[in-house]
């Protein structure tokens, strides 16, 4: 089994080569004249004001953590999913109820958030 | 030669072509968007560097290197180096899981067309895809500056979004063809039973998911040029710029070929194993079938970019949450009661 | 070969792991802690891959780098702790007593652990590779743990609940 994932690790491995040499490789070939305007950040032309590490609105905060939750729900259905088909008729059926009530108390979590106007972008 | 050192070569091998493919396929796309957006709004594109301008891509390239790498002083920079990576990284190592031909023999040995058969295949792409919001968020946010922020932040909340469309619309998929693994989905579709035909639903949800992941218009708000200079790459020049946009566009082609595998029958040519064609023909002919689905979904994804408006934020995010989610769950549940009730 | 093999995986992801944990807890700037942690559940992934959980190791991936660690570094840029060395507090008691207590949570657990289980599993068992499946897991799931399956389910429901709650006050 483990064989299996050996060309996934060799991969990995050629693309993180080829992403280190190719981040070193323009700061050695280019030019490297430097000067205080280059450095500042780009604000259309105006001196940058503050700084960019600021707070922001909390609904991204909530996008991420509903994400995580539907997304952990998401991951229970793929092994119900791949099991379902070699099942015999009687199994099936008690399959099916078990996913269909599985995804109806998703949806309610869902319509909560809904409701809740969370997921509200104004 | 021990038999796991021929084993390694021929993963080695097999990683050369497929990533040197790839990133000869990247340049061009470049290239062949340039010139259809040309076309569509009626200009020439680019036509000097070499005949019809073919050699473009190798001119950009090389321009790239040679540009000045400058960090802005106030950014973080082992993170401002980090994210380019993270993104280039997912996106050349996605293409391992992905079949782009039967197994063929070749000097008495089987070699299987994928660079690796795993049984978890979906689910590794989809984990790779997960760790793609990284690069665009890092980038945002170690930059520091505010266009590149906002840029990142609103990609990071955009693509987790549809990641749970996508994932949920494979599911169907999934349930039709009992497997995980992706040249077993591609021997399901044989002849007419392409999945497209089985999830038109699904397929239309994993395709408009696979536009918002790419970052693509009419998804491109993480990039936005118009309102956010450039997004989350407003602070990145040379190589390091080169690579986004090197990942951007081999996302597309991975996309392409995931979309292809799982929906349009992979490698698979209607009924063409039984025409009687000799062995290597018909590999062959398998191996062009497949480039061919690939390339029209690139033309695609170009074709669409030139084409549609970009959305507003809050309408992207009530498509994802409100109406694909939903439809996706829905879908779901009809392919499995199809499913029951066909048994 | 095979059990060769194995042991190299083993040593470089176990070091992987030891050294971005240290990493992660001695860094400053809570952002490369992140970055460490992520780095240590990748290698976490690899070490379930040894033990042939493979739909364990690609989950760990999805759910814990690619979604909660989204999460952790989103709270770390929506708090955007300006000055970090407000951070570091000085030495005291509290700092003192959390140390005690952590070494004596790991030695409870390594004892644990080392005189529970040591020589006793050896070797994986012929039907782990099987088992690691997701196939085998989703029949499982389905047929022998239903009903932890959907108390799951209503587990999650509870968290998204309890976020909103959460949430509420700033929104209104």
């Amino acid at each position: 089994m483990l064989e299996g994932y050996i060309p996934i690790f060799i991969i990995i491995f050629i693309s993180a080569a080829f992403a280190f040499l190719n981040i070193n490789l323009s700061s050695l070939l280019g030019p490297n004249r430097p000067n205080k305007e280059k450095l500042s950040t780009y604000e259309s032309g105006m001196e940058p004001i503050g700084t960019a590490h600021d707070r922001f609105s909390i609904k991204y905060y909530m996008v991420a953590v509903s994400f995580i939750v539907f997304d952990i729900e998401v991951v229970f259905l793929y092994p119900w999913a791949v099991s379902f088909l070699n099942f015999p008729k009687p199994e099936m059926i008690y399959s099916f109820v078990i996913g269909l009530i599985f995804i109806v108390v998703l949806a309610v979590g869902l319509i909560y958030e809904y409701k809740k106007g969370v997921l509200k972008w104004d | 030669m021990p038999e796991w050192l021929i084993e390694l070569l021929i993963t080695f091998a097999k990683i050369a072509v497929v990533h040197g493919v790839l990133l000869t396929a990247v340049a061009y796309t470049v290239y062949l968007e340039r010139r259809v957006s040309a076309f569509i709004q009626n200009r020439i594109g680019p036509n000097r560097v070499g005949p019809e301008g073919l050699l473009q891509p190798l001119a950009d390239v090389i321009k790239l290197l040679m540009k000045e790498d400058i960090v802005p002083e106030r950014a973080n920079r082992f993170v401002h180096a980090l994210a380019p990576g993270i993104s280039i990284i997912v996106a050349l190592s996605t293409i391992a899981v992905v079949p782009f031909g039967d197994t063929i023999e070749l000097f008495g040995r089987q070699i299987k067309l994928q660079i690796a058969d795993v049984n978890v295949g979906i689910l590794y792409i989809f984990a790779l895809l997960s760790l793609g919001v990284y690069g665009i968020t890092l980038s945002g946010w170690a930059s520091n500056s505010k266009y590149s922020l906002l840029g990142g932040l609103r990609s990071s909340a955009q693509m987790i979004s549809y990641e749970l469309s996508m994932g949920l619309s494979v599911i169907g998929v999934i349930i039709i063809s009992g497997t995980l693994q992706l040249d077993e989905i591609v021997y399901a579709q044989y002849g007419w039973k392409w999945n497209i035909i089985l999830q038109p639903v699904g397929f239309i949800i994993f395709l408009v998911a696979s536009f918002a992941e790419t970052n693509r218009l009419p998804f491109d708000l993480p990039e936005a040029e118009q309102e956010l200079v450039g997004g989350y790459h407003t602070e990145y020049s040379s190589m390091k710029f080169a690579l986004f946009f090197l990942a951007e566009y081999a996302a597309i082609i991975v996309s392409s070929a995931v979309i292809a595998t799982l929906y349009l029958g992979g490698w698979q040519f209607p009924y063409l194993q039984d025409f009687g064609l000799p062995q290597i023909v018909t590999s062959i002919l398998q191996v062009l079938t497949f480039s061919v689905k690939v390339v029209a979904l690139v033309f695609f994804f170009i074709w669409i970019r030139w084409t549609i408006p970009r959305f507003r934020y809050d309408q992207l995010m009530d498509l994802g949450w409100k109406v694909m989610l939903p439809i996706a769950l829905a879908n779901l549940l009809v392919t499995a009661l199809v499913v029951l009730l066909l048994k | 070969m095979e059990w060769k093999l194995e042991l190299i995986l083993f040593v470089l992801l176990s070091v992987m792991a030891v050294f971005s944990a240290i990493m992660m807890v001695t860094r400053r700037s809570p952002i490369n802690s992140a970055i460490f942690l992520i780095i240590n559940f990748f290698a976490s992934a690899g070490i379930y891959l040894l033990l042939q959980a493979q739909f364990i190791a690609v989950i760990q991936v999805l759910v814990y780098m690619g979604a909660i660690m989204v999460l952790v570094i989103f709270v770390i840029m929506l708090l955007n702790l300006q000055d970090e060395s407000k951070l570091s507090e000085q030495f005291s008691y509290k700092k003192l007593t959390s140390l005690l207590l952590s070494v004596l949570l790991f030695c409870l657990l390594g004892f644990s652990v080392f005189f529970g289980f040591s020589g006793k599993f050896t070797s994986i068992s012929g039907e782990a590779e099987k088992l690691g499946t997701a196939e085998s897991l989703g029949k499982e799931l389905v047929l022998a743990y239903s009903v932890p399956f959907e108390i799951a389910g209503l587990l999650l429901l509870a968290a998204v609940v309890g976020a909103v709650v959460l949430a509420k006050k700033s929104f209104d």
